[in-house]
């Protein structure tokens, strides 16, 4: 960590993470409908529902027990996602985020650009539970360039949520290689990948927590 | 599932089974018919099947409790149907401290593999034959 900057001004404490799963929490609430139909397109039309289920019992946890740490809060939430989503975006989703937050420690505070390093971790232990590649029409066509975006200060919370946007937009000509659609072979083309977007929905949440 | 007779002093500790499905009646129906097959078996037979209000999916909360009730030390053996039931497994391996010491998620066809691994388990086979055992369900061509 570089001491010329100064750290104190973009320093992320737990309430940020409390701020920004409850964000999440309720961009996944409001988008619920619209995740549900693009899964209804290529998927078994339960992504909205089980996402949505997911982040309640998130936002309902940080608030029944709230976490001591930036870490603890996101593993706290990954956990919950493990056993609450139900479907293939739960351990997806829960290995992001505790992968994350085992990156992150007990530290207090934490740098975003920690945040950035721990978030990339959790994108690569996703990139290896699904064993999916960039391109294959699935979270990571959304998560893998945010984690890019993201970088030292928290204007980069922005970028991210505009490159997770455009990477889930991009999903729209690809064929799946990953999962259920990947069985429909070119009747997946067209659609939008409803984990991507699922993706860009949280990712965007970054910059709403930011005060 | 698990029958009576397990003897926890004869010393021999048996490889448990763990059968996963997003179908509570599949896992259940699965794991008996295995331990049936098995000739009504000793290995401990548990079935994680579906979500815990009784609907369709895949639940970390029940997978983690059946496997440490076939856990007898001698390690787990987990077989799943698909999507999410292989991805929870592999995510709860991942994370370590999740399910009993010597889980494996086994590679193999539920059913078949299920039957075979009972079978091995049930001989008192380490975790690994097991594991092998219910593997080589998928050589068995049936046409």
């Amino acid at each position: 960590m570089s001491s010329s900057e100064p750290a104190v001004e973009h320093a992320l404490d737990t309430s940020f993470f409390q701020r920004w799963l409850t964000a999440a929490a309720e961009s996944v609430h409001r988008e619920a409908a619209r995740l549900t139909d693009l899964d209804s397109a290529i998927g078994d039309a339960d992504h909205g529902t089980n996402m949505q289920r997911g982040f309640a019992a998130v936002a309902e946890a940080l608030e029944k027990e709230p976490p001591g740490s930036p870490g603890a809060a996101l593993i706290l939430a990954g956990r919950q996602l493990i056993s609450k989503v139900g479907g293939a975006s739960g351990p997806l989703y829960g290995t992001l985020l505790r992968r994350a937050g085992k990156a992150l420690g007990d530290a207090a505070e934490v740098t975003p650009q920690q945040l950035a390093d721990a978030l990339r971790a959790g994108v690569d232990a996703v990139a290896q539970l699904g064993g999916a590649a960039p391109g294959d029409k699935t979270m990571l066509d959304a998560l893998l360039p945010a984690v890019e975006a993201l970088g030292g200060d928290t204007a980069s919370f922005t970028a991210a949520g505009e490159a997770a946007d455009k990477g889930a937009l991009a999903t729209v000509p690809m064929l799946a290689r990953k999962g259920r659609a990947s069985y429909l072979g070119e009747r997946s083309v067209g659609h939008q990948d409803p984990g991507a977007t699922s993706s860009a929905l949280i990712v965007t949440a970054l910059a709403e927590a930011v005060r | 599932m698990t029958e009576g007779g397990i003897t926890e002093d004869s010393g021999e500790k048996l490889v448990g089974v763990v059968v996963v499905s997003h179908s509570g009646e599949v896992a259940e129906s699965v794991a008996r018919l295995a331990t049936a097959l098995a000739g009504g078996g000793t290995a401990p037979v548990r079935a994680a099947g579906g979500t815990p209000d009784g609907g369709f999916g895949t639940s970390e909360e029940l997978i983690r409790e059946a496997a440490y009730a076939v856990d007898q030390g001698a390690g787990v053996a987990i077989l799943v149907d698909l999507g999410s039931a292989v991805l929870t497994v592999k995510a709860l391996l991942a994370e370590e401290d999740e399910l009993p010491e010597g889980s494996r998620l086994v590679d193999a066809p539920l059913v078949e593999g299920a039957v075979a691994a009972v079978v091995t388990a049930s001989t008192g086979a380490d975790v690994d034959t097991v594991a092998g055992a219910a593997a080589e369900a998928y050589d068995y061509r049936k046409v």
